[in-house]
């Protein structure tokens, strides 16, 4: 599998992606800067990792929205690549239309640092399909904003189409219906707040991260 | 001699049914420091800057497409143009 790591200035998961993806599937990953205009060719899987790019100044994720690279991320997702935006990418996603809702300040005005469990509401994404049975799955959360919203009509829809991939078993942020993570209609996009990047082996204290990228592997061999 | 530039302010704010968790917190504490008159605090931005130009009415416009490309996520987010 061939992945590509963004790199905007404040990501601070970057290097854990690369070694999630490395270990759990032995990707091969390529870091991208966030000024390169053209992302590697043949890529299955674009990350976007979490951090606080540009200082989350103006709003999180807004201004690397803007970046140029994330033209070339938006050209890639529309030809079908694999994009999973973890925390601040995920906040980056929203701020750049490609997955719709917005994540606003967790409702208990804290930055929420800790382990957390995860339903699995959508078992068949290529994001999730190497879960088999798995009903939960425990992961860390870390962040200030991660509190998804959306107007009364996207979230029906994003309910409708069954675009829910994650939610959390005690809401931690106030996130609408519970809401941890959600994938694009064309299902090839996912963003989520939790961090599979930091539980991909037993030693980080869950491995449950690993089966996503076992499932995009398996993605990758099939396309 | 080159024409002074226009003086431009752009309110942000998070629109009316998106819960500001920030201003609750503020209308606490002014609660806590006694001013119980007070009610429906919210917390926004507001952005300053020069811009270019004459025309106040084609400056709004230019304002205005700032505002929905970078300066507030319309999911979340209303604004303000005023030129001066």
């Amino acid at each position: 599998m061939k992945a590509a790591v963004l790199v905007f200035p404040g990501s601070n998961c970057d290097r854990d992606c690369k070694t999630a993806v490395e270990t759990s599937v032995n990707g091969k990953v390529e870091m991208v800067w966030h000024q390169e205009t053209e992302l590697p060719s043949g890529l299955d899987l674009i990350v976007i990792p979490g951090g606080f790019s540009y200082g989350d100044y103006l709003r999180c994720g807004a201004m690397a929205s803007q970046s140029p690279v994330m033209a070339a991320v938006k050209r890639e997702a529309e030809r079908g690549v694999s994009v999973l935006g973890i925390c601040n990418g995920f906040q980056i996603l929203c701020e750049s239309g490609l997955l719709p809702g917005a994540l606003l300040r967790n409702s208990g005005l804290k930055y929420v640092c800790k382990p957390i469990e995860l339903t699995i509401e959508n078992r068949t994404t290529r994001f999730t399909n190497a879960y088999g049975n798995k009903q939960t799955v425990w992961m860390t959360q870390g962040n200030g904003d991660g509190n998804f919203f959306a107007d009364a009509d996207t979230l029906k829809a994003i309910e409708d189409n069954d675009q829910v991939v994650f939610r959390y078993v005690e809401n931690p942020n106030g996130s609408m219906n519970n809401i941890a993570g959600i994938i694009n209609k064309a299902g090839n996009v996912l963003g989520m707040m939790p961090h599979p990047d930091r539980a991909f082996e037993d030693a980080l204290g869950s491995a449950d991260g690993a089966p996503m990228f076992k499932s995009l592997l398996k993605a990758a061999v099939a396309a | 001699m080159k024409a002074p530039p226009l003086k431009a302010k752009v309110h942000v704010f998070l629109k009316p049914g998106v819960l500001d968790v920030q201003g609750k917190a503020v209308e606490g504490a002014l609660h806590g420091l006694g001013w119980d008159g007070v009610a429906n605090v919210r917390v926004g931005k507001l952005l300053e800057f020069d811009l270019d130009g004459s025309d106040p009415e084609a400056a709004k416009g230019e304002l205005k497409a700032m505002c929905e490309k970078l300066l507030a996520n319309t999911v979340i987010e209303s604004y303000k143009v005023e030129v001066a």
